[in-house]
């Protein structure tokens, strides 16, 4: 029997079979871990937005009564269908932790950075897959816990996505304080992991693994974004890290970093004295302004190529879009003060992060000056991609033009903690990122999946969701300019802000509008995949190398060798071919031949020398930005 | 599917640590920098760091010279010196883990806890010891490291040809032995200024 057994084994080995556990569960194949994030932040990004219209109902209808919220969270954190205050506030912070963490961070670039950066570059898989595999797990793991809060006895985390001490460094200073709180800062510890693990690949992969020909140079921008993306992420996680450990020595040890005195109502005066809780907000903000650059960086590299793929046009400015995102991810790490100028901070020091946040808008404005010269008479195919990448450029004008007004310190003062901070943020790094993320589905869903999305579904979701997102923002920032305060569960005891209550009911209404648009959405995609129309090669006629893979997901990416890289991403519409693009595996007949004489004179002195396993870093760095050549 | 690979001069596993190096330097800048504003809001007693801490300094130096005395057997195939370089490195660890454990309790006994209820100037006590602890953890992940290589070399698969694993280990041990010296010089000078 045994004999049996093992014959069956090497039969199996010998087919290269995959089972089911292998291919879809624990996949080390950097495609299927791309899918694989991608729907695990459809699931977050779905359970996200729910939360936000169910407490959008709250604030449009304070004194009405909802059933459906009575059935949905129970009878007691919705009595009588109306929201409970604390629970108003559970639902504001999880709905901020799932989108800006679980959806944006991991859902944009988890899915984008392992399906495109191997594909892009030319290589097989990530530098180490299983690191890859881990991250995904870890990843999943961090979102279930997260998830699991929201059943246990005292509720989820409730203090806002932004964990500031003493609530969240307190057990017993409110319900969600408690257990809610640590399963939040057990899913980020997690969660931190993840994401060090998966950058730590996609920054090795990209900077090692690039096939022949491709050298930084001729990297598509959509490589440079996810890879400066996940440099950001190394250098910042960490330090939210750091603040995060300290608090839990607070929360559990007793310690007094982030505590002063306080007098909790239930405890008494506490034994905690002369902490610091800016000092959270420093390091907390250390990683939170560059984090909503991990944000939108992946969702701007995908527009740059859909947009540039779409106008059958060169990207205009391909080394100003580069040294803009190099330029943005320097200043992400030098202006995390402008989200602290009311906590007491000196004048001069806030004087300086108002400069360094202004110029932010510098390497911004290249970008989309860029977008829009690339748009600027070509022959401009409205693919669903294409539209929601023309989105996020209005998205990201409207909302970068109100992020000037709060970057300036004095005016800060007046708008801080109102609804204008809830619209700049939600049309800048919300929507930007979402159309940004969305654009890449259509578009590379053909790559994903082998199939096509329903194109007139894409329209109907593309125009609903646009309309009801400025609908459901631009008002926000008129109410925040009357001073109506973020976070308020309800402002039925402040008359003075009645004027505004129609258009709360307005921003529900076009929340609940948008929502539908996302089932529509959701429709097309998961139907898509089975019944969708079959994908050709290159559907989009593409310079990149993901479009020269066989249609059939295979491991290893390419059957035969790994193609070679004769130009950059971006030859479209180039009078000197007849073709209006010019995939960047194929060479120019004059290139070819020059090509062939290099590889045929090799350096007699190099001849036998043993390849060398180590390098020093200085021949490293000039490695990278050498073209390599067959 | 196995097909040579050329990368540009170094290992990408080796790369991959460095920037998970990177990553713990980012932890400890921040950690420091908290010591710094912390300190800059008064309130904050300054005492100097206990002598013990330099001893751990100077295990912690001494391992360095052995883990690279393995890394340069390694590379000459002297198999025996690289099994003595990876024990005595692996000893110096621990000694530098029990050194530490002793300097908090030096600590404890002039008074400076991890936690100083109603004490809220000693925070800066609390800060030495979550900043050395979460080093410590380091060299933890240090020592698993390095029996995991010492174990490689028994099996022979530590050799001249075959230097990543010990090259990587090297790397990590000076990283965080380094790490030690800077935090120490840090917490030695930081209450001068």
């Amino acid at each position: 029997m045994s004999t049996a057994t093992a014959h069956a084994h090497t039969e199996d080995h010998h087919h290269h079979e995959e089972s089911f556990i292998s291919k879809y569960v624990f996949s080390m194949d950097h495609k299927m871990i791309s899918k694989q994030f991608l729907i695990t932040g459809i699931i977050m990004g779905v359970i996200g937005m729910a939360m936000s219209i169910a407490f959008r109902l709250q604030l449009a209808y304070p004194e009405t009564s909802f059933p459906i919220l009575e059935w949905l969270f129970g009878s007691k954190w919705a009595p009588d269908g109306h929201l409970d205050a604390g629970y108003y506030m559970a639902l504001v912070t999880m709905h901020g932790t799932i989108m800006v963490f679980y959806v944006l961070t991991a859902g944009l670039s988890g899915t984008f950075a392992n399906l495109l950066l191997p594909l892009q570059v030319g290589a097989r898989d990530m530098a180490s897959p299983f690191m890859n595999m881990l991250s995904y797990w870890l990843f999943l793991l961090s979102s279930l816990v997260l998830l699991s809060s929201l059943f246990v006895e005292t509720g989820p985390a409730s203090g806002g996505w932004t964990i500031y001490p003493p609530l969240s460094a307190l057990p017993k200073a409110m319900p969600g304080s408690g257990m809610g709180m640590t399963l939040w800062l057990v899913a980020i510890v997690l969660f931190i992991a993840s994401s060090l693990l998966g950058g730590i690949n996609y920054v090795s992969t990209v900077l090692n693994m690039r096939t022949k020909g491709m050298s930084m140079t001729r990297l598509p921008l959509t490589v440079w974004a996810l890879m400066l993306t996940a440099v950001l992420g190394i250098l910042s996680f960490p330090v939210l890290l750091g603040g995060g450990l300290l608090l839990l020595f607070d929360r559990g040890f007793g310690t007094s970093f982030y505590l002063s005195d306080i007098y909790l109502g239930s405890a008494g005066a506490l034994e905690h004295t002369g902490g610091s809780p800016v000092l959270f907000q420093h390091l907390f903000w250390f990683l939170g302004h560059p984090e909503v650059y991990i944000i939108i960086m992946p969702a701007l590299g995908i527009t740059s190529e859909i947009i540039a793929v779409n106008s059958r046009k060169p990207i205009f400015g391909y080394t100003a879009m580069v040294i803009s995102l190099l330029g943005i991810a320097f200043l992400s790490f030098i202006v995390w003060g402008h989200h602290m100028f009311i906590t007491g901070m000196n004048p001069l020091l806030g004087a300086v992060f108002l400069v360094t946040t202004l110029i932010i808008a510098v390497p911004s404005a290249v970008k989309t000056f860029n977008y829009l010269a690339t748009l600027w008479r070509g022959n401009i195919r409205f693919t669903n991609g294409m539209m929601f990448a023309i989105g996020l450029v209005s998205f990201f004008i409207s909302g970068g033009l109100t992020g000037i007004f709060l970057g300036n310190a004095a005016l800060d003062i007046q708008l801080h903690d109102t609804y204008f901070v809830v619209g700049h943020f939600h049309i800048v790094m919300g929507c930007a990122a979402i159309f940004g993320m969305i654009a890449g589905i259509y578009h590379w869903f053909p790559k994903m999946f082998g199939r096509m999305m329903n194109k007139p579904l894409g329209y109907i979701h593309f125009w609903l969701t646009f309309i009801s997102a400025y609908l459901v923002f631009f008002p926000m920032h008129f109410m925040g300019l009357a001073g109506v305060p973020r976070r308020y569960y309800a402002f039925t005891l402040l008359p003075e802000y009645n004027v505004w209550a129609d258009v709360n009911v307005l921003m529900t209404l076009a929340a609940i509008l948008g929502g539908i648009a996302q089932i529509i959405f959701l429709y097309n995609f998961f139907s898509s995949i089975f019944i969708g129309e079959k994908a050709t090669q290159n559907p989009w006629e593409a310079n990149t190398l993901e479009w020269t893979t066989p249609v059939e997901r295979i491991h290893g990416n390419w059957p035969g060798e790994i193609p070679t890289v004769y130009r950059w991403a971006y030859d479209y519409s180039n009078p000197a071919y007849e073709a209006d693009f010019m995939p960047q595996n194929i060479p120019d007949e004059h290139s070819a031949e020059e090509l062939f004489e290099k590889n045929t004179s090799v350096d007699p002195a190099r001849k036998d020398s043993p390849v060398r396993e180590t390098a020093d870093f200085f021949t490293l760095l000039r490695n990278w930005f050498k073209p390599r050549t067959v | 599917m196995k097909e040579e690979v050329e990368y540009s001069g170094v290992h990408p596993k080796k790369f991959s640590l460095w920037l998970l190096l990177l990553g713990i330097l980012m932890l400890f800048a921040g950690l420091t920098s908290a010591y710094i504003v912390r300190r800059g809001d008064g309130n904050w007693f300054d005492f100097p760091i206990p002598t013990v801490f330099l001893y751990s300094t100077l295990i912690v130096l001494l391992s360095s010279l052995s883990m690279w005395f393995a890394y340069r057997s390694a590379q000459k195939d002297e198999l025996g010196n690289v099994k003595l370089g990876l024990v005595i490195t692996i000893i110096l660890a621990i000694a530098f883990t029990l050194s530490q454990y002793w300097g908090w309790t030096v600590m404890e006994e002039e008074g400076l806890y991890f936690v100083n209820p109603k004490e809220g100037e000693k925070v800066s006590a609390s800060f030495l010891i979550a900043i050395a602890a979460i080093h410590l953890v380091h060299i933890l992940a240090g020592i698993i490291f390095l029996i995991s290589t010492y174990i490689k070399t028994l099996n022979a698969k530590v050799h001249k040809k075959n230097l990543l694993s010990i090259d990587m280990c090297n790397t990590y041990w000076h990283f965080v032995g380094l790490l030690w010296v800077y935090l120490y010089l840090f917490l030695y000078f930081a209450p001068d200024f």
